[in-house]
């Protein structure tokens, strides 16, 4: 028994939906306890008053949002190399999320910086980093609805993943490059880490745990309903083959 | 590959080719930012390098989708596969083709554009090297943008979503060497680092490029 | 309810929208399941 064996769509589906349910409800009791927990029964940063309480939305969907497109990279390698279809689905199935994730990231950041740093927005290395990020998000699913053949768009998707995880790398060093050369000195920085006291840190790591639940409940469905898909078109084109006198 | 090479050049230059058209581009789009920011000398020259490089990744946008598309169409493509040259090999001809016929023509007119935007006199130097270093990644890139949407209807649209942001770090590091240069601040650090992006992708993108081309004419 | 300060619009502005967006994305994939899991039964009795 390998872990190959859910690479089989039907063992997939079998296997997946009994504990989708369940991944959903840890997520929503992980979530949402980290989130009361974190907006009632938090004391206020003593720089930062009440805005310390958007670290529980903005760090870990931040995280997802690189996480996603690590995952995607992961799955596309091993549909390349081991040709199952339940991977390349993933891939496909997680990229709206990832973007959901980015999108989130970039909005509390947003609404984060306004109050901290005067700004909606400054083009500090990790928030450019995160655009572009939502860029190659942009063209990834973009190129999954421009193909029609299912392999053809997974084929191609896979490798504009591979390339594309190595620009986005080269793209955050550039970026850390750029800005600094713009001004020398600059402190925007978000490494809230660092200073982060328990009283955050245990919120944040639920947070954190229910984000990762919710994105693993999201891409499960997602590729359950993907397969789905691919087997509806697959048996209509059959019976459309075995049958053109009844439609003629 | 010397013949596939000369045939791809002839083919661009001749009338309908493309060729001139992202030249005649690169110039409008240099006439349109002083209309769009005022005729300052000072800001002007401030922001010469980016609108220089933005303008010259624009111009070679846009006969991206040519590379491929022709080929396409009338049926060369799949002869070009099943010849004895590899594809990877293809794909660098027609990258270079078109560095050819669209980067290296950027490349040469933009000083005299860097006079309309009144560029620091330090930086020609640098713009010069910096587009002959960078162009080549912006034409072999686009081959592998061409390549994944050389199927598809409408597809130049997607291309240039695709292509954009895999344009970020040449970008980066190419105007970056231009402004150091015009303030003289070691501009050969980015342009290194370009170097190093130019010659990355031109080693590993014909691979990608091939294996897309692959794909698209199963 | 917590007293917010000064703030209080940008942390309920950061904790609203990121509600309705998590919220959203889940919706959407629950009801595109929902469907597409319909179709597919659809096609399955039909052709028997």
């Amino acid at each position: 028994m390998s872990i190959w064996e859910y690479a089989n769509p039907k063992k997939f589906i079998a296997t997946t939906t009994p504990v989708i349910p369940w991944l959903f409800a840890a997520a929503g009791v992980a979530i949402v306890g980290a989130l009361i927990w974190g907006f009632f029964f938090t004391p206020d940063d003593y720089r930062q008053g009440s805005t310390v309480k958007i670290i529980y939305l903005h760090v870990p969907s931040a995280m997802m949002a690189i996480n996603t497109w690590v995952m995607m990279l992961v799955a596309s390698l091993i549909w390349l190399v081991r040709r199952h279809h339940v991977s390349a689905l993933a891939a496909r199935a997680a990229a709206p999320v990832g973007i959901v994730m980015t999108l989130l990231a970039l909005f509390t950041g947003a609404i984060w910086g306004q109050p901290m740093w005067g700004t909606w927005w400054a083009w500090d290395p990790r928030l450019t980093s995160f655009l572009i990020l939502f860029l190659f998000y942009l063209g990834y699913v973009a190129l999954w609805q421009a193909i029609d053949d299912p392999d053809t768009a997974a084929d191609l998707t896979a490798v504009l993943c591979i390339v594309g995880s190595v620009f986005a790398v080269l793209s955050r060093y550039a970026v850390l490059f750029w800005n600094q050369g713009l001004h020398q000195g600059a402190s925007l920085s978000l490494d809230a880490e660092e200073n982060v006291a328990d009283v955050f840190y245990y919120p944040l790591l639920l947070s954190l745990a229910g984000f990762v639940l919710l994105f693993l409940a999201l891409v499960l469905l997602r590729t359950q309903t993907e397969i789905r898909v691919r087997r509806t078109r697959a048996l209509l084109a059959r019976s459309r083959r075995a049958a053109p006198e009844a439609r003629a | 590959m010397i013949a596939l090479l000369l045939r791809d050049m002839t083919l661009a230059v001749r009338a309908g080719g493309g060729f001139g058209l992202g030249l005649a581009f690169f110039l409008i789009v240099v006439v349109l930012v002083p209309f769009g920011v005022g005729p300052e000398a000072a800001v002007l020259t401030r922001i010469a390098p980016g609108i220089l490089w933005v303008a010259a990744l624009l111009a070679a946008l846009l006969s991206l989708d040519r590379i491929f598309a022709l080929d396409w169409e009338d049926g060369s493509l799949p002869l070009l596969a099943t010849s004895p040259l590899p594809l990877e090999a293809v794909a660098l001809m027609k990258a270079l083709a078109h560095w050819v016929t669209t980067g290296l023509p950027l490349t040469l007119a933009a000083p005299v554009l860097g006079f309309l935007l009144t560029l620091a006199p330090e930086a020609y130097v640098w713009l010069l090297a910096s587009l002959a270093l960078g162009t080549p990644a912006l034409s072999m890139i686009g081959t592998f943008g061409a390549a994944l949407t050389v199927g598809l209807r409408r597809g130049g649209l997607l291309m240039s979503l695709l292509v954009l942001p895999l344009y970020v770090p040449t970008l980066i590091f190419g105007a970056e060497a231009v402004r150091r240069g015009a303030e003289g601040t070691g501009a050969t650090t980015p342009l290194l680092f370009m170097a190093g992006i130019t010659f990355g992708t031109i080693a590993l993108l014909p691979f990608a490029a091939a294996a897309a081309l692959r794909v698209n004419l199963r | 309810m917590p007293d917010l300060g000064k703030y209080a619009t940008e942390v309920l502005a950061a904790y609203g929208v990121s509600i309705a967006l998590l919220i959203g994305i889940v919706w959407i994939s629950v009801a595109r399941a929902r469907k597409v899991r319909r179709q597919l039964q659809d096609v399955e009795h039909r052709d028997g």
